[in-house]
């Protein structure tokens, strides 16, 4: 399932509306995660418009594919996703985070439509893609189930309790990704505490692991290509993405891991997505 | 009964509550083929293991990891499975307590917690397989019911019953050698409901898990010994509590006594108290369990003893109550 080139002009032009989107929600909400929200999105955006098997118009079919956002504080970005794929009606988010609201920046399953978990406290989410993978199996069911892990969220010891399940259970139905920015809230990865080498890390807890270009859709299709195609393992994604990818004066600054936007911030940075 | 399990074929005096556990899981499994059963290393210990022989299919010994033990249990929830996860009561509580608490509770799972080695049960093994803080923790999570059975057979009545409950549920049991106090499971029982195991008149105690058996035979003593007569309500469902039986008990015997193998903090006595302070009557009240310590080392008789949860100590505790003033209320049939 390589990416034609009018898919990469498809998932191109969602991939900006929905970075776009996540700027108007900062704005509306007075503030949100917007660096990792930005960093995730073409993954989301490959997911949600070529691979997930979903189906909008029933967000509870038993068989549909399952995605968790392990690192449940890329909530806005995953609301913006599932408004622009028709889950719900995209004005909702006009009041993100208000008060009675049923969105918050940590996204509640129970309250928004197509979210698969509840998550925001790290280290969470891949333990609940192994259970539902385990419950795949147990019901004979072909569903795959996929999980975003953040990669200052590797430090939470659960994630590395629930790789090692993973890989004792063989869940080749399971796929991971890491979204590597390379930044948490208090600075750089590596110098808060550091989780390289990665990839070895995945590989020694038995995981089948690419590395790729997190912002490269050809990339990334061909890595989930081969992490669907492999068998007997689960399969990570170690995509190496920018933190605030797409606004200039947000890239690489761990000062944008939260943050608001005022109206000629926000004009500042549809400009730079090239955005309306 | 209406599930056709009869356990009095099995030689339930001889069984300790996780035994039974494992058996009415077991039935509850051929039954229910949504059930799944997950431990952390602890499948012989809390005999979860019994349903894994029976369904290996259907069991995950996660290893030692608790967190990820919940986890997994929630995503197998939400995949339209049924989990009923076991580990030690401190482990659940505690260790994992945020986990049961964002990924069970709060996303409202049909998931069942058997909490093994209760309170001070573990007694030997040290004061960090204790757990005398779990009933406060636990019962502050919303969605969650809190069941604490007496014996085995209670512990049959309370694994059956939480099937009908849509929502997650956290049955804490202990390690087993605790006596029974019903002859058979032949007794009205349902979630939420105190059961008068005594009738009485003067003072009313309130126990849960093991000491309930104590507080029957202290009821008895008090009886040939004082001439008291005491009531004594197995309160076997910490949450939702029965307020309905605790205002009764304050109004037709306005002295009580709360016993649990547990902090006086947050668990059964705070419970109870809630509802008494609640209610705006007054009454003598008073809470035996730990007091805010940390549990002794040693045996489980011998730390009920030194907390007075034991049948001597809730003797010692109903009779230092009988003298205790509180206001009188002469207006007592327009609340309860």
């Amino acid at each position: 399932m390589a990416v034609s080139e009018a898919e990469r002009g498809e998932l191109t032009r969602r991939a900006k509306a929905i970075r776009s989107g996540i700027v108007d929600v900062t704005g509306w909400a007075g503030g949100s995660h917007i660096g990792g929200a930005l960093s995730q999105t073409d993954i989301l955006t490959l997911l949600y418009f070529k691979y997930l098997n979903i189906d909008p118009a029933n967000p509870e079919w038993p068989d549909r594919d399952r995605f968790i956002l392990s690192k449940g504080h890329g909530g806005v970005g995953l609301a913006v996703t599932l408004a622009e794929r028709g889950y719900f009606d995209p004005a909702l988010l006009k009041d993100f985070g208000h008060s009675g609201s049923p969105f918050g920046m940590h996204l509640d399953g129970n309250k928004v439509t197509g979210v698969d978990a509840s998550t925001g406290s790290l280290g969470h989410g891949l333990s609940m893609a192994v259970g539902l993978a385990l419950g795949a199996r147990v019901q004979g069911k072909a569903w795959r189930t996929y999980c975003l892990i953040g990669d200052g969220e590797c430090n939470e010891g659960s994630i590395w309790e629930a790789a090692m399940a993973a890989s004792h259970y063989r869940l080749d139905s399971l796929i991971g990704f890491v979204d590597r920015n390379r930044m948490m809230i208090d600075g750089a990865t590596e110098d808060v505490m550091a989780i390289e080498p990665l990839a070895d890390k995945w590989a020694a807890f038995g995981w089948h692991v690419q590395t790729v270009d997190g912002h490269d859709f050809g990339a990334l299709a061909q890595a989930i290509d081969e992490a669907q195609e492999h068998a007997g393992s689960p399969s990570v994604i170690l995509a190496q993405t920018v933190k605030g990818k797409g606004v200039d004066f947000m890239e690489n600054d761990p000062a944008w891991h939260y943050g608001g936007l005022n109206a000629d911030l926000i004009a500042r940075a549809k400009a730079s997505l090239g955005a309306e | 009964m209406s599930e056709g399990l009869t356990w009095n074929v099995y030689n339930v005096g001889d069984m300790t509550q996780r035994e039974i556990y494992g058996l009415v899981l077991c039935e509850l499994g051929e039954k229910y083929p949504e059930i799944v059963g997950l431990s952390a290393d602890l499948a012989k210990s809390t005999k979860i293991g019994t349903f894994g022989d029976r369904f290996p299919e259907r069991f995950f010994n996660v290893g030692i990891a608790e967190q990820n033990l919940f986890g997994i249990a929630a995503g197998l929830a939400k995949s339209g499975l049924i989990p009923f996860v076991s580990t030690f009561s401190a482990f659940a509580s505690m260790r994992a307590g945020e986990f049961v608490r964002t990924d069970i509770c709060y996303q409202n799972l049909n998931c069942k917690i058997i909490a093994t080695h209760g309170g001070t049960s573990f007694g030997p093994a040290g004061t960090t397989h204790h757990a005398t803080e779990d009933l406060a923790i636990v019962r502050a999570f919303a969605n969650l019911t809190v069941v604490v059975p007496a014996d085995p057979f209670e512990t049959a009545h309370a694994v059956r019953a939480s099937m009908a409950i849509d929502g997650p549920v956290y049955i804490r049991i202990g390690r087993g050698f605790e006596p029974p106090v019903y002859e058979s499971e032949d007794y009205d029982f349902a979630i939420g409901r105190a059961v008068e195991m005594h009738p009485g008149t003067d003072v009313t105690v309130i126990a849960c898990g093991t000491p309930v058996s104590h507080a029957l035979q202290a009821a008895g003593l008090l009886a040939e010994q004082d001439g008291l007569s005491v009531r004594v309500l197995n309160m076997h469902t910490v949450k939702p509590i029965d307020r309905e039986a605790v205002l009764r008990a304050v109004q037709e015997t306005r002295r009580i006594l709360t016993v649990e193998d547990h902090n006086v903090i947050g668990g059964l006595g705070g419970a109870v108290a809630e509802v008494i302070a609640e209610s705006g009557k007054g009454c003598a009240f008073r809470r035996a369990g730990l007091c805010d310590e940390y549990s002794m080392i040693g045996y489980p008789e011998d730390i009920l003893n030194r907390y007075r949860l034991d049948t001597d100590g809730i003797v010692e505790n109903v009779r230092e109550m009988l003298g205790v003033e509180f206001e009188e209320d002469e207006d007592w049939e327009d609340e309860v």
